[in-house]
């Protein structure tokens, strides 16, 4: 069966988050937390960007007391 | 015994398969599907042409003239094309006036509460004055008598007539029907109440349009029971706008528009968000698939035969 060569890199990523299970599940949670973030932030600077002077809180503060 | 039976069997049928030299033919084996071009291209004309002839049979309105499915509405560049966009809000805002002032005589708008302007056109402080502006009847007090009193964001709009009969006396029998969900309930959607708004025109030559009615290209029929409502300054919009004709039907549509779809903001955001990631996930998946099979499409099978 062939198989990847398990070079610096390789070994050093295996070794830290797939060797032991409570990391592995651990770190796909804060993985999953952290990209939800950085994804969410994004998408919503390119959805304002696009839709500039169009959406409710770009007019609102004309009518707010 | 059996298995002296089977053994002779099994020899015999062995030899069978040996002789004739059998040649399995696999899909996969195949060199190309032009092996049966004509086959393929056979086929898929007759699929065409099948569901052509499945269309043309379940249609049966097929019109040719233009008066009975109303003049074709152009296609106009609203703010809120494109799986990009949202409505323009301000547009909203105006609409809504819009709508106020001049259709609500008329025109019920039952699915739209107070509340869902909040925040999509006006502020909650707005929309609590607004709608203490109108009166609406409230359940038996204490003596068991209705009263009045005046509205909060939590109720719908007011109709213009308690019920459809009142609607139709009023209106010399012609029902204006409830405005919540037209762009969704007519061909062309904002498209299409633009054009009707601003193409009231003189019936063209030979064309009557009996006591009563107006002639509207738009209309499927070509005759409709309101007449022209939009004119040029019958509305002030607040925030100086110039209001001609157009610019109040623009408006009045995008409102209608909003009024059908309220969700269509976030809908479009979701789904943009949604493409990226099924598309970055589709792409690993090929990829991945790829990677893993690469040995079993690489690998090379020898046959040795025995001398």
């Amino acid at each position: 069966m062939p198989s990847a060569a398990a070079n610096g890199l390789t070994r050093t990523i295996y070794n830290t988050i797939f060797k032991k299970n409570s990391v592995f599940v651990t770190s796909i949670f804060v993985g999953a937390i952290g990209f939800e973030m950085a994804f969410d932030t994004v998408s919503d600077k390119v959805w304002d960007n696009v839709n500039k002077g169009k959406q409710w809180k770009d007019i609102k503060d004309k009518y707010e007391q | 015994m059996f298995s002296r039976i089977a053994s002779q069997a099994t020899r015999r049928s062995v030899q069978q398969a040996i002789k004739p030299a059998v040649q399995a033919r696999f899909a996969s084996t195949k060199p190309a599907a032009a092996a049966n071009a004509m086959q393929v291209a056979g086929v898929s004309a007759a699929i065409v042409g099948a569901t052509g002839l499945g269309y043309m049979y379940a249609n049966d309105n097929v019109h040719a003239n233009m008066a009975d499915e109303g003049l074709h509405p152009p296609e106009h560049p609203w703010y809120h094309n494109g799986p990009l966009n949202t409505y323009d809000h301000a547009a909203i805002r105006r609409g809504y006036q819009v709508y106020k002032e001049v259709c609500s005589a008329c025109h019920s708008l039952d699915r739209i509460a107070w509340r869902n302007l909040i925040d999509v056109s006006h502020t909650e402080d707005e929309v609590k004055a607004m709608s203490e502006q109108e009166e609406y009847q409230d359940g038996p007090d204490d003596n068991g008598d209705m009263f009045q009193r005046p509205g909060k964001p939590s109720d719908y709009m007011p109709r213009p007539y308690p019920n459809d009969e009142a609607a139709r006396a009023a209106n010399a029998g012609a029902l204006p029907p409830d405005l919540s969900l037209m762009t969704k309930a007519r061909h062309g959607g904002a498209d299409y109440v633009f054009a009707l708004l601003t193409g009231y025109v003189d019936a063209p030559g030979g064309v009557e349009v009996r006591e009563g009615l107006n002639y509207n290209p738009y209309f499927p029929g070509g005759a409709i029971a309101m007449a022209r409502v939009l004119f040029d300054g019958v509305v002030e919009y607040e925030d100086g706008t110039p209001a001609t004709t157009s610019q109040m039907a623009r408006d009045v549509s995008t409102f209608l528009a909003w009024a059908a779809e309220p969700e269509h903001d976030e809908r479009k955001k979701m789904g943009m968000k949604a493409t990226v990631i099924l598309t970055g996930l589709t792409i690993l998946s090929i990829y991945l698939k790829r990677f893993k099979w690469a040995p079993i499409k690489s690998r090379k099978i020898v046959y040795n035969p025995p001398k």
